[in-house]
């Protein structure tokens, strides 16, 4: 912050007068145009978030209690959406297929880039390449990421079954089975998104300070002891905030299912984003697709207000 | 990097039995990492290039037998990549400069003018990361298809990607923290200078706030390239889709090396800004990530 701005001078006529704190004599017309200026500037962020963001928060509980076609004066049904979406079969499916791939996500999601993020804080070869690498998957377009896996788990001549068979292990159905089919869909998930975490875990091992280890070593802690009472405590912190954030985004999860298994087999990967698509653009249903909105974003409001929380009190508890 | 100490003590690391470990480990890292990250995108690109029989067969070929180009131009002939290109980069362009536009102007408002009612503004962009974006996407739809008092709808037009890109309260946000550092000296001689307002921001606040805007520009160029869901539900007009949407949509019905042609071109801008601007992107990441 230390760079000083390319400042142009501008120059100073005797019409204007400083005007830095407004004087106190004259409140009126003055803090008015003022106003009016402060006001200009926001006007076109003010009309988007209105537009885009709170009025369809607000939109969402309404039409979840209406009979909502376009076009026409909506119709109000009390709870009859949510009773609606509660029986139909797919509701549970698609409750479970996105806590299950949430729970499964949060696992190997959490587990795979925390290790790879410690073994590379210790290698001292190559970090510029390591980092590079592991962001690459990131960069490439999410939809472009699940056609190749989609194309990768192809029964036939996919990569996924020909590397088990060049093992000699026994071949799986991947996205074609119905109890294989979430998983597959998982590791497409956190082969994707994988890239961010581990850099984030990486910043964050460079922040501990070496001599708690070296204080650690002096009281004879092992490689192990080491890292569960030194690393994990010292990076709990930003591994909260990251899984809170991951919960967030995989509950929103839909390219995937939609890309790769179009939610089959028999509904093993329909997910609740996914069935407020179909409700909206399949049955035209937008009372229903309102209503299972609201469902979600109650309990993404819960994670989320949490996560703000923990980002709120984070800044002042770097040494807990 | 500067020889800090970490997990493994260097004196471990400086025996024999260390340093055996180490490079085991050290190429350990390398095969898997370029086995999981660098050969699916290496089996895409030269994927692309085999044969439709070759790509076909089992077991699979490491090198293609014949490198054939002709999937590539097939891919940018029939499935008109040029124009879905061209849509997205429109869109792209179209949102960076909207958010730039108003989410500065707004950020600067909010930090500097002190507008009534400023602390409830911000509350409320604040609030809505709590509404995650992907749950919303219904009711957007149909205010994007029947604007609130002037009734039209934006459906298949590009401003229904550029207008709700402003609405981000995180890069706003950020924006606002960067511009509350700047000293107040700076704004005030400026102002006794007789500068008026819009020409301080233009030439000392956004001067002075390169770093941010560059990641704010990066995260608004990513966001609307690697979109699916929202284009997929405003863009129903095939000629006005991006490349994304466009992709799922032809997938069905085309040849796979031409598919796989296409995807890798798909790829190629995102991958290539990476490339250039990776410094940025890993140092932007693992900043903004331990400061929230």
């Amino acid at each position: 912050m230390t760079k000083t701005a390319e400042r142009r001078p501008v120059r100073a006529t005797a019409a204007h007068p400083v005007q830095a704190p407004p004087p106190a004599g004259v409140p009126g017309r003055r803090r008015l145009a003022e106003q009016a200026r402060a006001y200009a500037f926001l006007l076109g962020g003010l009309v988007c978030f209105a537009l885009f963001s709170w009025y369809p928060a607000i939109r969402a509980v309404v039409i979840a209690f209406q009979k909502y076609t376009p076009g026409q004066t909506p119709e109000w049904v009390g709870t009859a959406n949510f009773t609606r979406v509660l029986h139909d079969p797919e509701f549970g499916a698609a409750w479970r297929n996105t806590l299950t791939f949430t729970l499964l996500a949060l696992l190997i999601g959490f587990a795979v880039p925390f290790a790879l993020a410690l073994v590379l804080n210790e290698l001292r070869h190559a970090r510029a390449f390591f980092r590079v690498v592991v962001y690459l998957p990131v960069m490439i377009p999410p939809v472009v990421s699940a056609l190749l896996w989609k194309w990768f788990y192809d029964p036939g001549a996919g990569l996924a079954n020909e590397a088990l068979r060049a093992l000699h292990l026994p071949t799986s159905n991947w996205t074609n089975g119905a109890d294989t089919a979430l998983v597959s869909l998982v590791l497409v998930a956190t082969w994707a998104t994988m890239g961010g975490t581990v850099l984030i875990y990486l910043a964050a091992l460079q922040s501990i300070p070496g001599e708690l280890y070296e204080a650690a070593e002096l009281d004879g802690a092992n490689l192990l002891q080491r890292i569960r009472h030194v690393t994990v405590p010292q990076t709990r912190f930003v591994i909260l905030m990251l899984m809170l954030l991951q919960i967030i985004a995989t509950m929103q999860v839909f390219t995937e299912p939609f890309v790769i298994t179009g939610g089959g087999p028999e509904n093993a990967t329909v997910t609740v984003l996914y069935l407020i698509y179909k409700y909206a653009f399949l049955y035209n249903d937008f009372g229903g697709a309102c209503a299972l909105s609201v469902m979600l974003l109650v309990l993404l409001g819960l994670f989320s207000a949490g996560y703000l929380r923990l980002t709120r009190s984070g800044s002042g508890e770097e040494d807990a | 990097m500067s020889g800090t100490r970490t997990l493994v003590s260097p004196a471990a690391l400086a025996r024999p039995r260390g340093k055996a470990v180490y490079w085991t480990v050290f190429a350990t890292v390398v095969l898997l990492f370029t086995l999981a990250f660098l050969f699916p995108v290496y089996w895409m690109v030269t994927g692309a290039t085999k044969s439709p029989d070759e790509v076909a067969r089992t077991p699979p070929t490491l090198v293609p037998e014949n490198w054939h180009l002709s999937a590539y131009t097939d891919a940018w002939d029939l499935m008109q990549l040029p124009q879905h290109l061209w849509n997205t980069v429109v869109q792209a362009a179209g949102a960076w400069a909207c958010q730039l536009v108003f989410c500065t102007a707004a950020a600067y408002a909010l930090s500097r003018l002190r507008p009534v009612f400023g602390k409830v503004i911000l509350g409320s962009v604040l609030a809505t990361l709590m509404v995650p974006a992907q749950a919303l996407v219904v009711p957007k739809y149909l205010t994007v298809a029947d604007l609130p008092l002037i009734h039209t709808s934006l459906l298949n037009d590009p401003l229904a990607i550029w207008l709700p890109a402003v609405a981000n309260a995180f890069n706003l946000y950020l924006l606002k923290r960067f511009f509350d550092r700047i000293p107040r000296d700076v704004l005030e001689a400026a102002e006794i200078d007789g500068a008026g307002k819009l020409r301080i921001l233009t030439s000392i606040v956004l001067p002075m706030s390169r770093p941010v805007l560059g990641v704010v520009s990066i995260f608004a160029l990513v966001a609307v390239w690697q979109d699916f869901l929202w284009p997929l539900m405003v863009f129903s007009d095939t000629d006005k889709q991006p490349i994304s949407v466009a992709l799922v949509q032809l997938s069905q019905n085309i040849q796979l090396t031409v598919l796989i042609a296409a995807m890798v071109i798909a790829s190629i801008p995102m991958v290539a800004l990476f490339l250039v601007f990776q410094r940025h992107i890993i140092a932007g990441i693992s900043a903004g990530s331990t400061k929230g």
